[in-house]
């Protein structure tokens, strides 16, 4: 006997696994971290037009209480390490969006000296966003790309350490 | 005062620490001694008929091939609406230059981009430190003969482009 939707009105019946992660993609707190022009469109997506608080995501400005960070314009080699510092101080699990081109490869000024191509190169990328800029609407789409990432995961199954042999 | 006039004064007032005078062209400029860039400021911003209150823009320029690095002064008058340019130069393997910083505050970080990008050492300057570029770079990235670290921090400089 399957216990979905058997009990009446008041009581709904899931998985734990599904339950932590309905909780963990309905407030998705991104930290504040605007590189470049970006920026611009990221406050955008957080205004009242895009306004992806519908979909439970809030600014905060504080690395150690969010849960995603959207890399938001050109990532300069000086900002890298300091990028690589603030995801160490992310409480897992995090999340890292890079939006638009500079923040996916270097886009327009790869070839810059003083540009990191890429911040996949520092930290590990959840969802690409290509544009430049990302319209919000984009910006959104990714965010709801990444909460159905989120759906996928198991916390209550053992993983081996990162970078631990399998 | 046109620029034939300010560049007159100049001379007159500094005779052969002014090197040369180019004024055919469409932006005329003066070449000023490397030894005499204070003074001569000084004097433009003091003087009560040129009066350059403002440090518009200071740069400066890499000429490999001539040895040396041109570092270009912009000043402008508010109150008498005149402009000139001065040019200084430097010789590249001893780039060391008297800072403006007390002349016109302003020079303070246009002198810190100067040295990170061209590597030209300014004297007196209150907080000579790199401005763009990370704090433990190595070399100034503007100069002809720059040669790009492969890696930076364990940061890969290599850029896969379908441009090269």
């Amino acid at each position: 006997m399957s216990l979905v939707n058997s009990f009446s009105q008041g009581v709904i019946t899931t998985t734990a696994d599904q339950f932590l992660n309905w909780t963990r993609k309905s407030s998705v707190w991104w930290m504040l971290f605007g590189l470049a022009c970006c920026a611009i469109e990221l406050m955008q997506t957080q205004g009242p037009r895009a306004d992806v608080d519908r979909f439970g995501a809030a600014p905060r400005a504080s690395p150690r209480q969010s849960d995603l960070m959207v890399v938001a314009g050109t990532l300069t080699l000086k900002m890298a390490l300091r990028t690589k510092v603030l995801y160490d101080q992310m409480p897992e699990p995090r999340y890292v969006i890079a939006m638009g081109a500079c923040a996916s490869c270097g886009g327009l000024f790869q070839l810059a000296y003083s540009v990191c191509d890429g911040v996949d190169k520092v930290i590990p990328v959840d969802v690409y966003v290509p544009g430049c800029p990302p319209r919000p609407e984009a910006l959104t789409e990714g965010i709801l790309k990444l909460q159905e990432k989120m759906m996928t995961e198991t916390w209550l199954v053992r993983r081996p350490a990162v970078g631990a042999q399998a | 005062m046109d620029a034939v006039s300010i560049h007159s004064r100049l001379r007159e007032k500094f005779a052969d620490r002014i090197v040369s005078v180019e004024e055919a062209v469409k932006d005329p400029f003066t070449v000023v001694e490397a030894s005499a860039i204070v003074d001569v400021c000084s004097f433009l911003r003091d003087e009560a008929e040129l009066q350059f209150d403002v440090l518009c823009n200071q740069t400066g320029v890499d000429y490999k091939a001539a040895g040396y690095i041109e570092v270009v002064y912009h000043l402008y008058s508010y109150s008498h609406r005149h402009y000139v340019i001065l040019k200084v130069r430097v010789p590249r393997d001893a780039a060391v230059l008297a800072s403006v910083e007390g002349v016109w505050k302003a020079a303070n970080w246009l002198e810190r981009e100067i040295f990170d990008l061209l590597g030209v050492h300014f004297t007196g300057h209150s907080d000579l430190r790199r401005l763009l570029m990370p704090e433990d770079w190595v070399g100034y990235p503007l100069r002809k003969d720059f040669v790009e670290p492969a890696e930076y921090h364990g940061i890969s400089t290599t850029r896969e482009s379908l441009l090269r």
